[in-house]
């Protein structure tokens, strides 16, 4: 087969192709959207598996798991907050284990490009005990993820693959090989599947049975390479996905040249790491995100007679992404020359709402409207307008997780925030606003709260949204709020003084209304035209 | 044979336009590459760049370390000045001089040119003005791409393939206008 010239995302999504793929189920987030992206596409080009955008993470999770349960493979991705949102099936699915091939990607943002933590999702696979890849390159990504699945089914377990920003969102070629069939539906066993507490308890103990076979795996699988330097025992470095590829960009300038463990998957390959310590007398820990291999090595107490570096210890940041230069500084190396660029202010270019974008003219109606409201607060949601925090608007005093807008907006009020407003996304409202809205519904929760229905996913690049339009309007009513309360405006230039007049009506109101601004993402209308 | 190049401009000129030829160009010619680049929330009007790392040898990073870049090719002088650091010493930068002020504090766009002209070799181009001349004022990333090409470790003839394949999808006169985009500013910056 040819090359393909793929991000490391779309590597991922192809090597679930080629390992007979039937559904996948993803909400978009980035850096993990191009995977199903890249599905979506593909399945449209007439292959014959599924490619769904989700309501939500949990929702991708539990369709995913669906897929398991008949016999079949299927893919859940997102990004690393994703799957906070989907943790109780992700949890769960390790106690009923995988049927047909169940593989979840989830993709952490070390440095925080696009996201509100960094947290390291190889944590999650520890806490349920399952088996995780970690890619260091773009066939890697193809590679393990075919492999992910066969791993699945061989020890029942649901398998993650973890990705990272630098990785998903970068482009090089891979060698892909010839695609696997899909299964056959084959139903799993109702007792595997129903975690009654009698249940439950027999099949995490199965789980608990299957840790030293995966131990063993990852001792056995290639992607784990250790290469001692017989000539030398001062120092070694554990590396693991693409800090490994950090520690290979400056070796060429170590002499003498460290051992080096490569990690790619987990639980850890034991026996590796503990022929690593009896050949070195101290050890650097490269990993990209928190420091899970380096924790789980120090322990307590450390390890006696051994010096253990990295990020705990200081040479390495526990913030932040890693680069080549950090670790070339890890690695005792003196910095390359660079050119001296002189001495010009250089202003930063930070992100802001496009010209055109509708957000901004609600925003600015909404200020307005706010004018001499000293008590009132703006609880904002995850989107494109989270960057109305910003100046010129300044206009949001929140933004926390999808949805939190509608619940801490109800929870404001009732400590007696006036007015307490929230501010939310068609789509960040169906993924997790419904609840919370029809919670603050039954309550008659004196708040306001800004639908901003701009018909799309805008941030992550326009994926289609659930909550929009006249199913929106349908969805308010259904969840109880009053129709005389449901107020409609369009946010553009010349509906200014209109669009504040409606505001202030609301904000007036002792009472839940929402305020549903209607206006296309001026990124889509833009698509449309050319 | 290496070569590493950082991309830079602003969030819509077409940066990921210039990396996608880049790209297809190297595996053409057998080249090893990988090419970091930023999407979501940072790619909103905001500033953008792109790793672009080309060898005949394997690739590790998908960063290229601060001090190994041979170029800045930049469709931005302010976006060009802002990676200098990566820059060898011996390293070259093309950049556009067409300033595109998005931000209150845009300094002087002659004390970034100063800047970038006094750190050593450059190759600075008026892209908008050579863009118009081609026909299309949105080629200003081919115009770019051209002007870069002499520096290139890849074929001329390559490049242009490439472009040819970028914009087929669009037509004809397209087509045309960015391969006079990338003549133009080849010549523009010899």
């Amino acid at each position: 087969m040819k090359n393909e010239i793929l991000l490391g995302d779309e590597a991922v999504a192809l090597g679930a192709v080629h390992a007979g793929l039937s559904a996948a189920y993803s909400y978009p987030g980035t850096p993990a959207s191009e995977i199903l992206e890249y599905l979506v596409r593909a399945s449209e080009g007439g292959r014959t598996f599924t490619a769904v955008w989700s309501v939500n993470e949990k929702t991708a999770y539990e369709e995913a798991l669906g897929v398991s349960f008949a016999g079949k493979r299927s893919l859940v991705s997102f990004k690393h907050v994703g799957l906070n949102v989907a943790a109780d099936p992700f949890m769960n699915s390790a106690i009923t284990g995988a049927n047909g091939g169940l593989v979840v990607v989830s993709a952490d943002d070390p440095g925080m490009h696009s996201s509100q933590n960094e947290q390291d999702s190889r944590f999650y696979a520890q806490f349920a005990r399952i088996f995780c890849f970690e890619p260091s390159d773009h066939q890697e990504a193809y590679d393990m993820t075919r492999q992910a699945f066969d791993i699945s089914e061989e020890l029942g377990i649901p398998v993650m693959v973890r990705m990272v920003t630098r990785l998903a969102h970068s482009r090089s070629s891979i060698a892909p090989r010839e695609a696997r069939a899909q299964n056959g539906l084959r139903y799993g066993n109702w007792k595997d599947w129903t975690l009654l507490p009698a249940n439950a308890r027999g099949r995490f103990k199965i789980l608990l049975d299957k840790q030293a076979e995966m131990v063993k795996l990852s001792e056995s699988l290639s992607f784990n390479k250790l290469e001692l330097n017989p000539k030398d025992r001062s120092l070694g470095v554990i590396a693991s996905g693409i800090g490994y590829n950090y520690l290979r960009e400056n070796l060429a300038g170590m002499n003498p040249a460290p051992s080096v463990l490569k990690i790619g998957s987990y639980p850890l390959p034991e026996s590796m790491i503990a022929r690593l310590f009896e050949h070195v007398d101290a050890v650097l820990v490269i990993e990209e995100g928190y420091p899970l291999i380096e924790q789980g090595l120090k322990g307590v107490f450390g390890i006696p007679g051994k010096t253990l570096k990295g990020k705990l210890r200081g040479e390495l940041p526990l913030t932040g992404e890693l680069s080549p230069d950090i670790v070339r500084k890890a690695l005792g190396l003196a910095p390359l020359p660079v050119r001296d660029a002189g001495k010009v202010k250089l202003a930063s270019r930070p992100p802001q709402l496009c010209a055109g974008c509708p957000h901004a003219d609600t925003v600015k109606a909404l200020n307005k409207a706010l004018e001499g409201r000293s008590g009132s607060n703006v609880f904002s949601d995850i989107g494109c307008y989270t960057l109305s925090a910003l100046p010129p608007y300044s206009a949001i005093q929140t933004c926390v997780c999808m949805g939190a807008s509608i619940s801490m907006a109800r929870g404001g009020s009732d400590a007696g925030v006036r007015p307490s407003v929230a501010v939310i996304g068609d789509s960040t409202f169906a993924h997790s606003g419904m609840t919370p809205l029809l919670s603050a519904a039954v309550a008659d929760t004196d708040m306001t709260v800004f639908i901003l229905d701009n018909f799309t996913t805008a941030m992550t690049g326009g994926q289609p949204s659930y909550g929009t339009g006249e199913n929106l309007l349908k969805i308010l009513e259904g969840l109880g709020v009053n129709k005389n309360h449901i107020r409609t405006i369009e946010p553009l230039p010349k509906n200014l003084e209109t669009n504040v007049r409606i505001i202030k009506e609301e904000l007036d109101h002792k009472g839940l209304s929402v305020i549903v601004a209607v206006r296309e993402c001026i990124q889509e209308t833009r698509k449309k035209r050319s | 044979m290496k070569q590493d190049i950082v991309l830079a401009g602003v969030g819509g000129q077409g940066i990921l336009s210039i990396a996608f030829v880049i790209d297809n160009a190297a595996l053409a010619e057998g080249l090893s590459f990988k090419q970091a680049e930023v999407h979501g929330m940072s790619q909103r009007g905001g500033a953008v760049q792109s790793h672009v790392r080309l060898s005949s040898e394997r690739i590790w990073s998908d960063l290229i370390p601060r001090g190994a870049a041979d170029m800045i090719l930049s469709v931005e002088p302010l976006e060009a000045f802002r990676y200098l650091e990566y820059l060898r010493p011996d390293g070259i930068v093309v950049t556009s001089s067409t300033p595109y002020v998005n931000i209150p504090d845009y300094p002087p766009v002659d004390s970034v040119l100063a800047g970038i002209r006094n750190a050593g070799n450059c190759a600075i181009v008026d892209s908008e003005r050579i863009a118009k001349e081609a026909g299309t004022s949105k080629a200003q990333n081919t115009v770019m791409l051209g002007a870069a090409s002499k520096h290139l470790i890849l074929k001329e003839e390559t490049l242009r393939r490439f472009v040819e394949a970028l914009f087929r999808a669009r037509g004809e006169h397209v087509v045309q206008a960015n391969l006079k985009a990338f003549e133009l500013g080849r010549i523009a910056a010899a």
